[in-house]
């Protein structure tokens, strides 16, 4: 496999580390002793390179004992996997939380994103800036991770969690998260009962009845993503996860998984029973720890009381933005750098390890539920009539009490704001970013909107993943332009050029008329949107097109420049 | 292959085949066109088999190497067959219908049992016994070869026991089967292709046929050529040594460093009367010759066709004069021709190829035009209305066969000539890296992050039980001569097992150690198989 070593050997921690997870190297060709059958004869090639998905897991296996991820330590993980060592290298760059230079035993991830900028935060010496953390509800927020033996990542707590709702929120804070009889109290599993008695088609016919659109942001009919799947001839089906939540100003799934993780388990029951999917991935964000120990908790729990009838593995990411994009996602479980793929074809057709996959986000999953519980027309009955049911909106920012906060679809963002204690006193509303860094602003004058898909789009928005970030009149606005612009250049992966060059340059841009240097202020204006038009028509993936969003509507909607 | 001197199958078709057996060929390294034709089979879900001393890295993309003793390619092979037989897996229709001489090579191989197999190979029984059932068992299957199977002592008798596989199974004149040895250069295949091998004229056709015989003399005006076919390379310099060869005339080639046993060959070539060389470089043999002729690459400085590995022709264009002083090699014979009397004006690139066609029926529809239009073209092309071939010997599947049944020869192991002894216990073996080219005539002038120059590599367990340490300059020794080399540990060679490359003549004289053990019928020489020892070097006191 074009294994050109040139690092030192492997330690014995990090080989330890990596049979950890593979189990003792088997020969001396894939990295062992010298046994004497070695020496004319050897099998791998196909085989050894089918474990290629486990390279992430490797590498998390490695930097979670020692740290980092060395040479030697990547040198004997390719060797195991036989994997090109370059290759695998391009791997670790990749993502940003695994480390080629040596860290200490604590690395302190601090967020350096909008909401904590609003709350004052300060990246502390030694702590390492990060972006969006997903705990916007406790801003300014912390991840600390400490490597060895017994690896231990915490997120900086909170005291008093604000989780507002009657549908999707209902068991959470009432229910332990890690007991399964408590689950099962509170009405578990009855909906995965009911799937199996009314069939896979009954199950995707409520779906479509109940006019469910994915929550994740793209909001996609998931009764239709469901039947291309159980239609698709190739197998076999996979079922994917989403819970790579990392959109600035987003931590729903985070509280869904960490409060009711069992709900989340059964969902994809049932995903995987009415699609035929044979095996599941749940695909969780390095930044919540809490969140993968809980749900793999609750996969336990769930196959051990054998309601669980096919294997879901929980994959842990590593610190990449553009994962949230489903095919990255799926390269990034079979072990390869995030990077987007060109569509079609779709992943109900050819998705993971190129079979047909139903992907979907958490809290669209858990919405399935009740759908099936109470009928599609039943579900459907809530909100507007293109957009049904309720959402989750994460409520954060300058508010009084910044929380989740669960309404019906429809509901006016002005509604949702005062839920959350409104403003603080003496303060107005400047702002309000709603979808996150890929959304775009709300201007004091629109914030009567009808939080539904159709009525966030009649005014040129997006509810996108449900982050509403609310600035007052105190908020410096061009700092939060600059993060935006400076987010997008960091998180784009960098395989297509409108987006590689484009989140770049629109940076430089907007620091040079932020700042107020030099320059034709017009041309710059113009230059801007071409680079806007270039990124939104030509790029791969939803990262690139959407990354002038936000900064042109800062910059047409709220005239940041002006202000 | 049965009297086609070519690869029987297109690169295409290795992308459509179920298995690949790899033999003797570190493809990867050395072949890395042809093995990226095979890395898309592999993703097509192709099975990969390498059979190869060494753990190449070709073998490490295999799904089984087997790690043979050097020259024990038959010893497998027919035991491979021996299993492929007794498990009822061999194709009996066809071997009834397409071949001939069955019976005898079955009694052949019943000898080869796996237990003899293992004992000759080194390789488990187990793992030959896999490989022959799978083999035999895939819809389609091709076997490629290098120099690991023709630079022996025998080596027609390896490429016969592979060409045995593939009869006893069926897997050739099909799509996606093949029997497949793979050319070194751009245009090995081209060169056998026009005549340049002792007794065969252009198009394969046979110098001591009369009939072929009275086609050329008639084409050529009536002139006289000899009617014996000529020597071949390794017969050239017995001859040398006898005396009967006094002039020699080298074109393109670097005798001088890629002979086996160099102070031989050297030294013969340096007591020869007259020695012409004509290169693009001055090469060590150029250096000892009476005449130097400065040739035109053949590549962008010159126009013509060369032949590839799955026998397509194909154009090459003139992009660049060459420097001044250095002229197309037509237009050196040519001259040439005219010094000595006779005037063969001075044809084009085109103009030659056309003769050619005229009378090789091969070659016959490829013409100029035709070569542009479709990208190169396949031989056998009868005419011009002909697409090209892409696999040969379809006609063993024909019902009835056309032409000559295909024959099994009955082979037997013959280990190498060179034999390892108490005084020369580890077994050397020669070959080619990724970056380099032969003697290194044309990759020598540029750098490459990978070439580490030359070294004498050992297993580390070697190295530890000889007590050198890895970079320490050893003296390695044959029945032939010494060189002094700095030892360099590889974990992929098993202890016993020595590899060195003849990339860096002027570093180190490889072909020193290497024995001009020839097969008789190829005249390669045994360069894959060579005794040696391996002593440390006093230390020396300071000059």
């Amino acid at each position: 496999m074009d294994i050109r070593t040139t690092g030192g050997p492997a330690t014995d921690e990090e080989m330890a580390a990596v049979d950890g997870l593979l189990g003792p190297a088997e020969s001396l060709w894939e990295g062992g002793v010298r046994r004497p059958a070695d020496d004319h004869v050897a099998y791998g090639g196909r085989a050894a390179r089918s474990r290629r998905h486990l390279l992430l897991p490797v590498l998390h296996a490695i930097q979670d004992r020692t740290g980092w991820v060395s040479r030697g330590a990547l040198e004997y993980a390719c060797r195991r996997l036989s994997i090109p060592p370059a290759e695998a290298y391009g791997v670790v760059s990749f993502y940003a939380r695994f480390a080629p230079e040596p860290r200490g035993e604590v690395t302190i991830h601090a967020c350096d994103d909008i909401v904590c900028q609003l709350a004052g935060a300060k990246t502390p010496d030694g702590a390492r800036p990060a972006p969006c953390l997903g705990l916007c509800d406790r801003a300014p927020a912390t991840l600390t991770e400490r490597f060895g033996m017994s690896y231990d990542a915490v997120q900086s707590p909170h005291a008093a969690p604000r989780h507002v709702g009657s549908k999707l929120l209902r068991r959470v804070g009432l229910l332990n998260p890690e007991s399964i009889a408590g689950y099962r109290e509170h009405g578990g599993f009855v909906a995965l009962r009911r799937a199996h008695e009314i069939g896979p088609e009954a199950v995707i016919h409520a779906l479509t009845e109940a006019r469910l659109l994915g929550r994740g942001g793209a909001a996609f009919p998931t009764g239709r993503k469901w039947e291309s799947v159980a239609k698709a001839p190739a197998r076999p089906h996979y079922l994917v996860c989403n819970a790579d939540e990392s959109e600035p100003g987003t931590f729903k799934d985070r509280v869904l998984m960490e409060s009711d993780p069992f709900a989340v388990v059964e969902a994809m029951a049932i995903a995987a029973f009415a699609t035929g999917c044979e095996k599941g991935f749940m695909y969780v964000r390095a930044e919540y720890p809490l969140a993968r120990r809980r749900i793999e908790h609750a996969i336990a729990q769930v196959h051990a009381a054998g309601l669980l009838r096919f294997e879901i593995e929980v994959r842990r990411g590593a610190g990449a933005y553009i994962c949230g994009e489903e095919t990255a996602l799926f390269n990034s479980i079979e072990g390869q750098r995030g990077e987007p793929r060109n569509k079609p074809p779709f992943p109900v057709e050819v998705g993971l390890f190129g079979k047909p996959t139903l992907v979907n986000n958490v809290e669209t999953l858990v919405n399935v539920l009740d759908i099936v519980l109470e009928g599609g027309a039943a579900f459907a009955a809530t909100g507007t009539r293109d957009s049904t049911g309720t959402r989750l909106f994460c409520v954060s920012g300058q508010v009084l009490h910044p929380g989740l906060y669960e309404v019906p679809m429809g509901t006016p963002l002005r509604e949702l704001i005062d839920q959350a204690g409104g403003l603080r006193p003496g303060r107005t509303l400047q702002a309000v970013l709603l979808g996150g860094a890929a959304g775009s602003f709300i201007t004091p004058a629109q914030v009567d909107v009808p939080l539904s898909f159709e009525g966030t789009r009649a005014i040129g928005a997006t509810l996108g993943s449900g982050a509403v970030i609310v600035f007052d009149d105190t908020a410096n606005m061009k700092q939060v332009l600059l993060r935006i612009a400076r987010f997008f250049r960091d998180e784009s992966c960098g395989q297509c050029v409108p987006c590689r060059v484009g989140t770049k340059r629109q940076e430089e841009i907007l620091e040079r008329m932020l700042q107020g240097r030099d320059g034709d202020r017009h041309a710059d204006v113009m230059l801007l949107s071409d680079i806007a038009r270039a990124m939104r028509d030509a790029s791969i993936c939803g990262l690139g097109q959407t990354a002038a969003n936000a900064i042109a509507s800062g910059l047409t909607q709220l005239r940041v420049l002006n202000g | 292959m049965f009297g086609a001197g070519g690869g029987t199958s297109s690169y295409r078709e290795a992308e459509d085949t179920n298995l690949f057996i790899l033999w003797g060929s570190n493809a990867r390294e050395t072949h890395p066109i042809f093995f990226h034709h095979v890395l898309r089979g592999v993703r097509n879900g192709a099975r990969l088999i390498a059979v190869d001393p060494r753990r190449t890295s070709t073998a490490e993309w295999a799904d089984v190497w087997l790690g043979i003793d050097v020259g024990s390619d038959i010893a497998l092979a027919n035991a491979m067959a021996r299993e492929i037989i007794h498990a009822g897996l061999a194709n009996k229709e066809f071997i009834e219908r397409a071949t001939t001489g069955y019976r005898q090579f079955s009694r052949c191989v019943e000898a080869y049992t796996l237990k003899r197999a293992e004992a000759e190979t080194g390789v488990p029984a187990e793992a030959i016994k896999q490989v022959a059932l799978e083999y035999a068992k895939a819809e389609r299957g091709m076997i490629c070869w290098t120099l690991g199977i023709t630079e022996h002592h025998n080596a027609v008798d390896n490429v016969l026991a592979l060409i045995n596989l593939a009869l006893l199974t069926g897997k050739v004149g099909r799509y996606g089967c093949g029997l497949n040895p793979l050319r070194g250069q751009n245009n090995v295949q081209g060169g056998g292709d026009m005549g340049a091998i002792p007794a065969r004229m252009p198009g394969f056709q046979d110098l001591e046929d009369p009939e072929v015989h009275e086609k050329f003399a008639r084409a050529w005006g009536g002139a006289e050529f000899p009617r014996k076919k000529g020597w071949h390379l390794s017969e050239m310099f017995e001859a040398m040594a006898r005396g009967e060869l006094r002039s020699v005339y080298v074109v393109g080639e670097n005798p001088a460093r890629s002979e086996a046993d160099q102070t031989r060959a050297v030294r013969l070539l340096s007591g020869l009367d007259h020695l012409v060389v004509q290169d693009i470089f001055l090469t060590q043999t150029a250096e000892l010759a009476h005449v130097v002729l400065p040739a035109a690459a053949g590549w962008a400085e010159s126009e013509g066709t060369v032949t590839n590995s799955e026998r397509r022709v194909q154009r090459v264009r003139r992009a660049l004069q060459p420097p001044a002083g250095a002229r197309d090699d037509i237009d050196i014979i040519c001259e040439l021709a005219q010094r000595l009397g006779f005037d063969w004006g001075h044809p084009t690139a085109e103009q030659v190829w056309d003769e050619c066609r005229s009378l090789s029926p091969m070659h016959a529809g490829m013409s100029y035009q035709r070569l542009d239009q479709l990208e190169g073209i396949q031989w056998p092309c009868p005419d011009e209305s002909d697409p090209g071939t892409q696999f040969l010997h379809a006609r063993l599947w024909k019902d009835p066969v056309e032409g000559r049944p295909a024959p099994f020869h009955a082979v037997e192991h013959d280990p190498p000539v060179d034999r390892l002894s108490r005084e020369f216990p580890i077994r050397l073996t020669t070959g080619r890296r990724l970056d380099s080219f032969n003697t290194g005539v044309q990759t020598g002038a540029y750098s490459s992050p990978l070439r580490k120059g030359e070294a004498l590599m050992i297993s580390p367990e070697d190295g530890k039980s000889l007590g050198v340490a890895d970079g320490e300059c050893v003296r390695a020794s044959s029945r032939r001569g010494s060189v002094d080399v700095d030892v360099r540990f590889e974990p992929s060679l098993r202890p016993g097992l020595a590899f060195m490359t003849l990339h860096f003549p002027d570093e180190v004289s490889t072909n020193v150690l290497t024995i001009d053990a020839t097969d008789p019928k190829s005249g390669t020489a045994e360069f894959k198989a060579s005794a040696i020892r391996i002593d440390r070097i006093p230390a020396s006191t300071p000059a």
